[in-house]
Order: structure tokens, then sequence, then C-alpha cells
């Protein structure tokens, strides 16, 4: 019955051309598959490929110890998980994706999911409860050896680097010049401290009350930007240029990574908890209720790779746009250490890490509808930057109608006007277009006058779990180098020694602070590059999680049920590498680094760039290179972990000492069968 | 209904942390009651909060 309502949603969406489909379509397809996967994948990879053993104790159980270590109530547990998996990233990505039409994205978002991504969560999650909750790194040099583990390591840190850049890219856009977005974003800040203060000292860990007072706080804080916006002499304090913006965004950061927890970073993590599985749940009830019509249609002429928001083919660059949604090495953080430390019971796995995978996936879902039920015209409007369609609005109009997809001066006009902008020409990064999705839908099912406050809405709930994101991963940056440096120098290492934290937190802060510098001075918006740079980064992360994945089957003499790891494994060599080449070798500027490099050289030596252009170009040129350099990195450290696992593995068939298995001995729980911690 | 209402107001409490000193209190009194006080609330919110930020809590 599942089965057959999936497949005809399924190809309901694929079949379709030319005529709108509804987004309700998409909703059942999604639900189908994922139930179908569920059932079936998942729950035959459970019990026939990792056998898990519910009287096996977990690591919450033997190791409890009151504060980390706790058995916790499966639904607790899955709350706790998919919180910490589910950030921007399924929102920016499909809105990205959608130029290429809305069936790529949505196939890869199901399938990549289904058959990838939630795979990766669930072993990774099953591997590192059966090893003390150890962390990914630390199971890549234990099972392969120390160079799987460095390479993790390494890998975290860059793709933090690159992540924050390209999402704090994406907030100074939604900012530029709108002082109502300006003010919201930045009324974030003093209400997580308020809540930080009122937790710490006038009711001692009372989180929901002061959640709850922070919640309160914020929407009005979206009410007051209108006040702001429209007094004159208040919308000057808060209109300022993407530079601008960047430097205070850095500054955030550098200020939060040595704040004390307790004062920005918990608060401010409750309060967009809160805000995205609410908004999450609010845009799935709107979706339903007002079932919407796909506006975009199945697939655009862009796969050819001229798309205005980045260059690329459809192969491999859709699957590098989507990560998070489809498949997300990041989760492979979470998925070992944090989440194994509540897990009651073995049989949870399937429902936490392949459950809390499909949930996000879901989301990504989500996302790819607000974008597409935006008329393709205002959608194309909204994210190409002005160094693809021209500076003038008249321009863009004409240039974006010559695709195909007519769009209106007028009518981008009065949209900005509704959503109580100055423009929505050229927002690239995704927030700005997502926004307007949202707000067009929640408008439609929940009241069309206060456009402009869900709008607003939409831009905070995005902003806030990126700056949580944002100082979150700044901290953790400057952890991982201070435990780097702690063992060349011991002072260093210490985590509360104020030098050092100023010193690694400024490095970590001007390391992404570069990226994010760059990509507001470049004329195409930047998040052209910067985007595809984190995917591969990204799905690097998630090939060395399925490498110590599928080294570990082997090893365990499951060999003929590796390919649960090693197809999705070797889907993604082939993707982040031809990606990787070709942002190496192309000869389109708009794909190849150092084509875009050699050819922004040629027009500087030839004196053909205005001044403006001219000024930045050499910059601009230093970037692309780095860029390729960095591109290279990764690529050659995928290469090695690839042939380091399989070093492994052929060892191990033929019988050669590999590494031993780190498996902890089974001990039998304790734990009642329906025992519930409450 | 009321059991239900209970039921998913406990989750939220334990979801948000509400409810972790509670958890540490009866913690302790089960494994630890002989070997020493347990902390105040006010240092146990503290330990707490500085623990759960520790390493990766957040992805993208």
């Amino acid at each position: 019955m599942v089965a057959v309502l999936g497949a005809g949603a399924v190809s309901g969406i694929a079949l379709n051309r030319g005529e709108p489909i509804n987004a309700l379509w998409f909703i059942t397809a999604a639900l189908c598959i994922y139930a179908i996967g569920y059932r079936f994948y998942a729950a035959w990879i459970a019990a026939t490929v990792l056998m898990v053993d519910e009287t096996r104790a977990t690591p919450a159980e033997r190791l409890e110890n009151g504060s980390d270590f706790v058995p916790t109530n499966r639904w607790i547990v899955f709350g706790h998980h998919f919180a910490a998996i589910a950030g921007p990233g399924p929102l920016v990505g499909p809105t990205l994706a959608a130029q290429f039409g809305y069936l790529p994205g949505t196939l890869w978002i199901l399938f990549g999911a289904v058959l990838g991504g939630c795979v990766q969560d669930m072993v990774t999650l099953f591997l590192s409860t059966r090893r003390d909750a150890k962390s990914l790194g630390q199971m890549a040099r234990d099972e392969l050896g120390a160079l799987g583990g460095t390479a993790a390591l390494i890998a975290t840190f860059v793709i933090m680097i690159i992540l924050i850049a390209v999402l704090g890219l994406v907030v100074v856009n939604a900012m530029k010049h709108s002082p109502w977005a300006t003010f919201t974003v930045s009324a974030t800040i003093p209400i997580a401290m308020i809540v930080g203060v009122y937790m710490r000292y006038i009711r001692v860990g009372q989180v929901l009350e002061a959640s709850a007072l922070g919640v309160i706080l914020l929407l009005l804080a979206v009410a007051g930007g209108r006040v702001i916006d429209e007094s004159a002499t208040l919308r000057v304090l808060f209109d300022h240029e993407g530079l601008t913006l960047a430097w205070w965004v850095m500054a955030y950061g550098f200020a939060a990574a040595i704040l004390p927890v307790w004062l920005l970073l918990a608060p401010r993590d409750y309060l967009s908890t809160y805000m995205k599985l609410g908004t999450i749940t609010l845009l799935a009830v709107a979706i339903i209720l007002l079932q919407p019509d796909v506006k975009m249609p199945a697939v655009t002429q862009f796969i050819d790779g001229t798309g205005p928001i980045f260059g690329g083919k459809l192969f491999p660059f859709v699957f590098i746009t989507i990560a998070c949604g489809a498949i997300s090495g990041f989760h492979a953080l979470i998925a070992s250490g944090t989440t194994p430390k509540l897990l009651t019971n073995e049989r949870d796995i399937r429902m936490i890490g392949y459950g809390g995978m499909l949930l996000e996936s879901f989301v990504a879902i989500m996302a790819m509808i607000a974008a597409t039920v935006l008329d393709p015209g205002v959608f194309f409007a909204i994210n190409s930057s002005a160094g693809v369609v021209g500076k003038e609005a008249v321009d863009a109009v004409a240039k974006i109608s010559s695709w195909g997809y007519p769009v209106t001066v007028e009518q981008m006009q009065v949209l900005a006007q509704q959503m109580g902008e100055a423009t929505l020409f050229a927002r690239t990064g995704g927030a700005p277009s997502l926004a307007v999705g949202m707000a067009s839908i929640f408008g439609s099912a929940f009241g069309e006058s206060m456009l402009a406050l869900w709008y607003h809405f939409a831009i905070m709930f995005e902003a806030i779990f990126i700056l949580t994101t944002l100082d979150a991963g700044t901290r953790v940056g400057r952890f991982m180098l201070q435990d780097i440096l702690g063992n060349k120098w011991e002072a260093m290492g210490r985590t509360s020694w104020l030098p050092s934290v100023i010193v690694t937190s400024a490095v970590v802060v001007s390391a992404w602070g570069y990226f994010l510098y760059i990509g507001v001075i470049d004329p195409n918006g930047g998040v052209n590059i910067l985007w595809p740079l984190f995917g591969i980064a990204n799905q690097m992360l998630a090939a060395i999680a399925l490498c110590v994945a599928t080294g570990i089957l082997v090893k365990s003499a499951k060999g003929k049920y590796a390919f649960i790891t090693g197809a999705p494994l070797l889907w993604l060599i082939i993707i982040t590498s031809t990606a990787s080449w070709q942002k190496l070798t192309s000869d389109d500027v708009r794909i190849g680094f150092l084509a875009a490099a050699n050819d922004l050289s040629a027009k500087l030596a030839a004196g053909l760039l205005p001044p403006d252009k001219a000024a930045v170009a050499p910059k601009l040129i230093f970037n692309f290179q780095l860029d390729a350099v960095l591109t290279l990195f990764f690529v050659s450290l995928l290469w090695l972990i690839v042939f380091d696992m399989v070093r492994v593995c052929v060892r191990y068939l033929m019988g050669k000492p590999v590494p031993v298995l780190t498996e902890v001995p089974h001990s039998f729980t304790r734990l009642a069968e329906e025992w519930v911690r409450d | 209904m009321l059991q239900a209402i209970k039921i998913v107001w406990q989750a939220i409490r334990q979801l948000s942390g509400d409810d972790a000193y509670e958890r540490y209190l009866r913690h302790h009194a089960e494994h630890h009651a002989d070997e020493s006080e347990p902390l105040s609330k006010q240092a146990f919110f503290k330990k707490w909060q500085d623990e759960k930020w520790q390493g990766v809590k957040r992805c993208c």
C-alpha cells in the first residue's frame, strides 16, 4: 500500500512535465520512500549486518556517571540527536540546487538519504556505541591507522572553517541594507545574554522559564524591526554595507569564542533549537494546509552548467550542492561520541541514527518546496548576483526573462515592499529567497497581511541558528587548535589560559574571516565559490566515516555486506573527485578556480576592468588560487584514506595482520526490558 | 488525557535540561550517597553547562 502510493507519487513528480505540480506530492513521495527505507532497508541492516543486540549493555549503562553518560529514554535521545544534526545546511543547499529544477535535487535528497546518509549515521552510531562512545577520529586511528585519524582531525577543522565562512556570508547577505533584518539579528545577541543571566543568577537552572522569556523577546524583536525600519533616524543605524556587517560578524565570532559558555553560547543554543523545531513544524503544517503549487519546472536548461546561481553541470554539482539533507559527513561527528553516551539500548540505533537523518532529509524537502513555489523568474532574480545578470533592475529582469522565466521590475518592487525590504534583487546566499518562499507559504496559510513580519521572522529563524553554528564552530575550532598546539607547548593546551584563548580564537576567526571577507567583496556573491568548496569538504568527511565503517565491516568478516557503506562511499568518491577535477581543470571561468584566476589576471593586465573591480582583483586572484590548493588538498586526503582503508581490507582478506577490532566485549544489560528512565 | 500531557511535559523538561538537577540528585542518592555531599544547584548547573558545550555539539 505504502509502496504503491510512494511509487505513484515519485513517478507523478518525475513524469510531470509543463504543468504545475502540487507540493503535497513531494511530501507523499518523501514519506513513502522514508517508510520503505526505514521498515525494510534499515531493519535489514540492523538485524542482519550490524546484528544489534538488545541484551548488550550500552556505554551509557556501563559507564553511567550522571552527567554525560546517562541512559536516556529513546525519544529524548532522538530529540537531542536531531537538534544536533539539523542546522542551516539542509535549508541552504536545496535552495541553491533549485536552479536545476525541482526534480534532480528532490531525487537526490530522497535516495541519497535512504541509501547513503541514513546508513552512514546509523552505522557510525552503532560502531561508536560498541566502542565506548569513541569519536570518529579515534575510531579511524584505532581501526585503520594513524593516517585515518589525523585525516579525520584535519578534515573536521578545515570543514569547520569553510562552513562558518559560508554561513557568515549567508547572514551578511540577508542583512545587507536591510535595517529590519539587521536590527532583528543583532537583537538576538542581547536577548541570549539576558536569558543566560536569568538561568545563571536569577532563577538558577530554570531552563524552560528562561527560554520562554527569550522566545517572547525574539518575537518582539521581529516586530520591533518594523519600527526601526519606518523611523528615518533609527534606520540609518542599522543600514550597512556587506563589508561593515562582515567585520561585525567577525567581531561577534571572536567575542563568542572567548565569553563564558553560560552567557552567550548556551542560551543562544536553546533559543535556536526551539525556533528551529517550532518553525520547521509550522512549515510542515502550512504546506499540508495550503498545498501550494510548485512553479519551478522539473528540470531547467541550467543542467548544462550555465546556471546563474553557481556554475557547473547537473552531474556532479547537484550532489555537491546538496550535502546536508542527503548525506552529510558532519553527522558522523555527532553520531560518534555525543549520542552514544545517552543510548539506553542498541535496538534504538535504527530509530535514532536512521530515523534522525530521515527527518533532516524531510527538512531539506521542505526547503526545496519553499524555493520552488516561487515564480521561477522571482527565484532567479533574488538569487542571481549582480555580476551575472547586471547591476540595474531593468537589465536583470531582461536577462532573466530571456531565459524563459518572465519577471518584471514592478513585480519585484511590489514583492520587496510586501516583505518590508528595499530591494530583493541579487540577494544571494539562499536565505532571502527561502524567507520569501516561507513568508508566502505562511502568509497564505495564516494571514496575508503579515507578509513582512513572516519574512523577517524567517530571516531571524535562519540567522539565529546560523550564528549558533558560527559561535559553536569557532569555539570547537579553538579547542582543536589548543589541543594540537598543546602537544608542542603545554601552556597553549590549557583551555582556560587567557593568552592561549585569545590567540587561538583570533587564529580561528581570521581563518574563516578571510573567506568571509573575500566572499563579500566578490562581485559574483561569493556563495557560488564557497558553497561547492564546503560541499566537497563535507562529502569528504562523509567518505572518511564510510571508510571507517567499510573497513570495520570487512574486518568483522562481514565483507559480503560491505556494500551498504561501500556503495555510498564509491558514489561519494566519484562525485567529489569529478567535482574537484572540474574545479581544478575546467576552462570555464565560472567552474575552474585556476581558469578564473588566469582570466582575471589577463583582464587586469590588459586594463579591461573598471577601477572598482581592478582594486579587488589581486585579492580575488589569490583567493581563486588558494581555493584550488584547498580543493587539491581535500581530494588528495580523500584518496589517501580510501587507499588506507583498501590496504587494511586487502591485508585482512589475505590473512595478514591488521589493527585489531576494538569492540568492547559483550556484557549483559541489567536494565529491564521496558525500562524507561524518567 | 492528563496523563498524556504529563508525559509530554516531562519529555520537554528532560529535552531542555530543565530537570537536570533533579536527575543528578537522584543519581547521587542512588550511587554516591555515602561518598560525598551532592553539589549545590548553582555549582551543578555551571558544571553541566560547561560539559554540555565541550566538543562538536552542533552541525551544519
